[in-house]
């Protein structure tokens, strides 16, 4: 299958009332072929949980959006679809898949691609993503996002799928960069490189989540910044902030787990300072899905990622400059 | 072809067997062996399963303890990895599972604990559906000619539970709505798991109405499900069984 170039728009402030978001969505596809559903705003937004739908709608915290996992919400109805539709009313919605196993080398699952039809259809999210990651085969889901060796038999398939799920979804996704424990001895494509190549080809965006390079560098002896220079940051449509676990590997080096189970690390914040200057102001998520914690803990974090959003916002720097 | 550039299915085996070597073609920047770094990937796939299976079957983990239910959930992972990433429905035959697995056989209710545990879940993520109006229902009772043929379908949450054991009680006692010591776990009962808006019920129904009601689920008319009830329940009496079926806003549709 020949994959498609898809020009991406630049970066534009987003509509603050939400009616008036959804009446801009109703335009033609462009020419690329594929429908851009409009930005998330460049703010802060956090991951929602059930456990959070009655006090966010009842303090409506300003927060820019919040994101809702897929496969969560695969269901007919009930209380999840009740709350996220009157959550969206106010807030901007970002999907995130974590089970279409974009990254195996398997055939994607047609079944779970229609279900995820479905719940766009339903919801109308600003954005869709995914994982540079396999999560099930042979007919069983594993619920990780487990690692794939980065050749080129895996650089097009990885495509195929990507331009498959956009078809099918007539939007441009965004795909995250993995967090990683271990490498392919088969692996010839640095992984930047890899994802770099899937964006060019397939047009899609990148969802940077910038705990996962944190975690990874640290994982395979790699420097952040220069695996952070070597991404297509112009392309980046949001970001991810999370918390990670320390653990040890056989030869005691540090092994760090993308836990979701903590407050983001400072290191990380710093390499979110540094990634903005790249990217310019993006849409960050703070992510949390284990230890959750009372709303108002995330609402400070998210706050505090909204500070240094407002920060770069303030500084005007065009993205390009840093990029050249 | 080296195993190594397709490794979906040397992660497969590797992944839920920890007696089982790590794929080939794995290393580590440092030289270390790569079976400590698989290991992350081995417990993330174990322990999110398991919590998804905590998640539903809470009560039948307090029952048996974290320790047998963590055992017990890892044997059942051996054989039945979700077929598909939608986890809400994961666990569907979990308790078939429980009835069928030798360590718990001293506890026989744990099966119908889970399935009650399953229902709500069921309940909870069911279609949603405006419950029939007391209104509908009176116009049909009102043509007694045509009531034979009545077809009355339940709301799209409804779930039946008929248990040869106290499982509502023991699952109330658990919700703190009743003293654990006053249940006897050896005793039938039944109950219809719902959820007409937002919230999940768990309604206890004697027997004649559970029976009843089951047969309204099977897509009996109304003459045959009375028909049913009445040859083992002849106490049954169906307007109290209608009304409460009613005024639970446990009915969907009249057809006939």
């Amino acid at each position: 299958m020949k994959t498609q170039q898809v020009s991406v728009p630049a970066p534009s402030v987003a509509p603050t009332d939400r009616t008036a978001a959804h009446h801009s969505l109703a335009g033609s596809p462009r020419s690329g072929g594929l429908l851009h559903r409009g930005d998330l705003p460049r703010a802060g937004g956090i991951g929602l949980k059930p456990e959070h739908f009655i006090d966010l709608l009842e303090s409506r915290p300003a927060i820019g959006f919040v994101e809702v996992h897929a496969e969560n919400y695969m269901v007919p109805g009930g209380p999840y679809h009740h709350y996220l539709s009157q959550v969206h009313q106010h807030y901007a919605l970002s999907v995130h898949g974590v089970g279409l196993s974009i990254g195996g080398d398997a055939p994607l699952d047609e079944a779970h691609l229609q279900r995820l039809v479905r719940l766009l259809d339903r919801h109308q999210p600003e954005r869709f993503s995914e994982h540079l990651a396999w999560s099930s085969h042979g007919g069983r889901f594993f619920n990780d996002l487990l690692p794939l060796p980065y050749t080129e038999a895996r650089l097009q398939r990885v495509c195929e799928h990507v331009d498959q799920v956009q078809q099918r979804l007539n939007r441009q996704i965004l795909l995250e960069n993995p967090a990683t424990y271990i490498q392919f001895t088969a692996s010839s494509i640095p992984e930047t490189e890899f994802l770099s190549e899937v964006i060019a080809r397939t047009g899609c965006g990148l969802l940077l989540d910038v705990n996962n390079v944190y975690v990874s560098c640290i994982n395979h002896g790699l420097n952040s910044h220069d695996y952070i220079r070597a991404l297509p940051c112009e392309r980046v449509g949001e970001i991810h902030l999370a918390g990670f676990s320390r653990d040890q590997d056989a030869a005691g080096a540090p092994l760090l787990i993308d836990s979701h189970g903590s407050a983001v690390a400072e290191a990380v914040w710093q390499l979110y300072e540094f990634t903005l200057e790249l990217t310019g102001p993006v849409a960050t998520l703070i992510e949390r899905d284990n230890n959750l914690p009372p709303l108002p803990i995330l609402l400070a974090e998210a706050l505090q990622a909204q500070t240094l959003l407002e920060k770069r916002i303030a500084a005007k720097q065009p993205v390009t400059e840093s990029l050249s | 072809m080296s195993q190594s550039i397709y490794p979906e299915m040397d992660f497969q085996k590797a992944l839920l067997d920890p007696t089982q070597p790590v794929p080939e073609g794995l290393s580590a920047w440092n030289g270390s062996d790569p079976t400590a770094r698989f290991d992350v990937y081995r417990n993330n796939v174990i322990v999110s399963l398991i919590e998804a299976l905590e998640s539903t079957f809470s009560v039948v983990q307090s029952l048996v303890g974290d320790t047998f239910f963590r055992a017990m959930a890892r044997e059942y992972l051996f054989q039945r990895l979700p077929d598909n990433p939608v986890l809400s429905y994961f666990g569907g035959d979990f308790p078939d599972f429980i009835a069928q697995f030798e360590p718990a056989a001293s506890l026989p209710y744990l099966a119908d604990t889970a399935r009650l545990e399953w229902f709500r879940v069921r309940a909870y993520h069911a279609a949603d559906a405006a419950p029939l109006s007391t209104q509908a229902l009176q116009l049909a009772l009102a043509q007694p000619e045509r009531l034979p043929s009545l077809c009355i379908a339940l709301h799209p949450s409804a779930q039946l539970l008929r248990s040869r054991y106290a499982v509502v009680s023991l699952w109330a006692a658990h919700q703190g709505l009743l003293p654990l010591s006053q249940v006897d776990p050896m005793q039938p009962e039944q109950a219809l798991v719902l959820r007409p808006e937002l919230e999940v019920e768990v309604i206890p129904l004697d027997p004649a109405t559970a029976l009843f009601t089951s047969a309204l689920q099977q897509g009996e008319k109304l003459a045959r499900a009375l028909e049913t009830t009445l040859s083992s329940h002849p106490e049954f009496d169906l307007h109290a069984a209608l009304a409460t079926l009613i005024t639970r806003q446990a009915l969907l549709s009249l057809e006939y």
